[in-house]
């Protein structure tokens, strides 16, 4: 009993440390329709800072901050190849992430970086006030509420609007005089300034940072929101934003379930990808069986 | 006033599909012209308006407008004092937002788009009384999602929406073809009130010969990148259906087909 409840908390963590990617995933996969692969950059690029700065005795919440900073430049950097110069959507982020995976190299200096006796969000601060035994968990949902909460408020605002246009019809943001290219950058920026949180999220629930933390991040936030999208299919009173968290706690469900049946921690990423060809399968079926 | 002057036009430059459509092509538009124009499929109505909306590019001559030069101009630059309809629906309005939501976007054409709420609740009074206007009963329906309204209710949307804000050019490109015979006289009839409201210069392409006719101040008839009928005031007052019919035929004669 007591087994299955710490995998259910564990899943919990991980699904809403690796949501706070999936919301910005959300916004470039399903807002934009871009497929953004600089997230695998990104996602370790908010460790790396994280993992930086902690290690220099930085408040655990200003390197959060300054995780997000560094996702939304990376951000912009993918959005100007993109939109200035005409490079293609997934190139533009392979670019980036390639880029990212030296410049991470750079800012901890190696590929590997352990600080496990700094303060982190997890273990200082109004941390303390939380039950030591669901303290990550309950710090990791309050983030991602939050995250989600504010991601909300801001698509109801006009520039909201605008992005959601952008993705929607994006011949009608050009009438409402605006420039499409300045409008995805703005969301190429938001996104991965989300990714570099959720990373920054996990490195300090892991306290360390490996160079290859990224690989795959992408994936599981596509999966996490198509999932999501499909689980709340005929339920369109609930917002993307939600069903985004919700398909992140599943898909890491999901993969720990499959460590949990007895494959090696080692398998991770092999399981991630299997996972996201079986959405992608089932979702293309589902897809097909309306058309016929 | 709207000055299209020496347009060259001509696609695919350089492969063996290379066509010139328009070369030297001029056309004066005055302020307050109503516009319509006709001509067969291909000869060159769409992309006359792509040009002086700045959606294609051209290869050389200039555009002016009240005497500047706005051939420099982004598509999304011209957009501040143009408006546009397409003929398909879709073009003008975001089907995964709401009708409200919708109206505050075009609401706020020309503005910030900042941080503020999207939807002004002090404006919700304005957009029912705008959207009472067409008849549609879409007042009622502010919070249903522009997705599931059928493509007339969204052309009439798109056309309150493309002219909410102030505006010289209205462009207008078949945005009537799409609808059925009651809907596309609504849709016209609405057009018409609201380019003399806010005396809009209006270009309107249409297939519909009698809408042609009856609306607007001028008719231009085109063929094969050319201007090749030209009727203003009372000419084109006096200019019946009958007439553009036998017009179309001799050009299909003429070029054997
Ligand atoms: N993107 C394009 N590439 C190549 N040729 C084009 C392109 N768009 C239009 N043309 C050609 O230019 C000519 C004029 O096309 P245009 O769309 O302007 O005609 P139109 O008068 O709007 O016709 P319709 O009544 O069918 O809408 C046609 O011969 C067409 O084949
Ligand atoms: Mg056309």
């Amino acid at each position: 009993m007591e087994a299955v409840l710490s995998i259910i908390i564990g899943i919990l963590e991980q699904g809403f440390i690796y949501g706070v990617m999936a919301l910005g995933v959300y916004i470039t996969y399903r807002i934009l329709d871009f497929p953004d692969l600089s997230v695998d950059g990104t996602f370790p690029l908010g460790a790396a800072v994280t993992a930086m700065l902690l290690t220099k005795g930085t408040n655990p919440y200003l390197a959060l901050l300054a995780a997000i900073a560094a996702g939304a430049l990376a951000g912009l950097c993918t959005g100007i190849i993109h939109v200035k110069f005409k490079v293609k959507d997934l190139l533009s982020g392979i670019i980036t992430m390639t880029a990212l995976y030296t410049i991470n190299l750079r800012i901890t200096g190696r590929s590997n970086l352990a600080f496990f006796n700094e303060n982190t969000i997890f273990n200082s601060g109004i941390a303390l006030w939380i039950p030591q035994s669901c303290r990550i968990v309950v710090i990791a949902i309050l983030l991602a509420i939050v995250v989600k909460l504010v991601m909300d408020w801001y698509l109801h605002t006009k520039s909201g609007f605008l992005l959601s246009a952008c993705g929607d019809n994006k011949t009608l943001v050009t009438s409402l005089a605006k420039d499409f290219g300045k409008v995805k950058i703005v969301g190429l920026i938001l996104a991965n300034a989300l990714a570099a949180l959720s990373g920054a999220i996990l490195c300090q629930q892991q306290r360390f940072f490996e160079i290859s933390m990224g690989t795959g991040a992408i994936i599981t936030g596509l999966g996490s929101v198509i999932i999501g999208m499909n689980i709340f299919k005929h339920m369109t009173f609930i917002q993307g934003t939600t069903a985004a968290l919700v398909g992140a706690v599943v898909y890491k469900g999901c993969t720990a379930l499959a460590i949990a049946l007895g494959l090696p921690t080692t398998d991770m990423k092999l399981i991630t990808a299997v996972l996201f060809l079986a959405v992608l399968v089932i979702n293309s079926r589902e897809k097909g069986d309306k058309r016929a | 006033m709207l000055k299209l002057e020496d347009i060259n036009k001509t696609y695919n430059i350089g492969t063996v599909n290379e066509a010139k459509l328009f070369a030297d092509f001029n056309l004066t538009i005055e302020q307050g012209d109503f516009i319509s124009v006709i001509g067969s499929n291909g000869s060159g109505k769409t992309t006359m308006l792509n040009i002086i909306c700045g959606s294609l590019a051209i290869d050389s001559g200039r555009l002016l407008s009240n005497g500047n030069d706005i051939s420099r101009l982004k598509e999304f630059q011209r957009a501040k004092f143009m408006g546009r309809v397409y003929q398909h629906p879709d073009m003008g309005t975001c089907p995964s937002m709401t009708i409200l939501q919708n109206m505050a976007l075009a609401d706020n054409k020309g503005k910030l788009f900042g941080l503020t709420m999207g939807v002004n609740k002090k404006r919700i009074d304005f957009y029912r009384e705008e959207l009472s206007r067409l008849k549609l009963g879409l007042e009622d329906k502010l919070e249903v999602k522009v997705g599931s309204l059928s493509g007339g209710q969204r052309q009439a949307m798109a056309l309150l929406m493309s002219t909410m804000t102030p505006l010289e050019y209205l462009i207008l490109d078949e945005h009537t073809a799409a609808l059925d015979p009651k809907t596309s006289e609504i849709i016209m009839a609405l057009t018409d009130e609201i380019v003399r409201e806010k005396q809009l210069t209006t270009i309107m392409v249409t297939h519909n010969l009698r809408h042609a006719a009856e609306y607007g101040n001028r008719l231009l008839m085109m063929h094969e990148g050319q201007v090749i009928m030209d009727k203003k005031g009372q000419q084109k007052t006096e200019t019946k259906v009958d007439e553009l019919l036998d017009i179309f035929n001799s050009i299909s004669v003429e070029c054997g087909n």
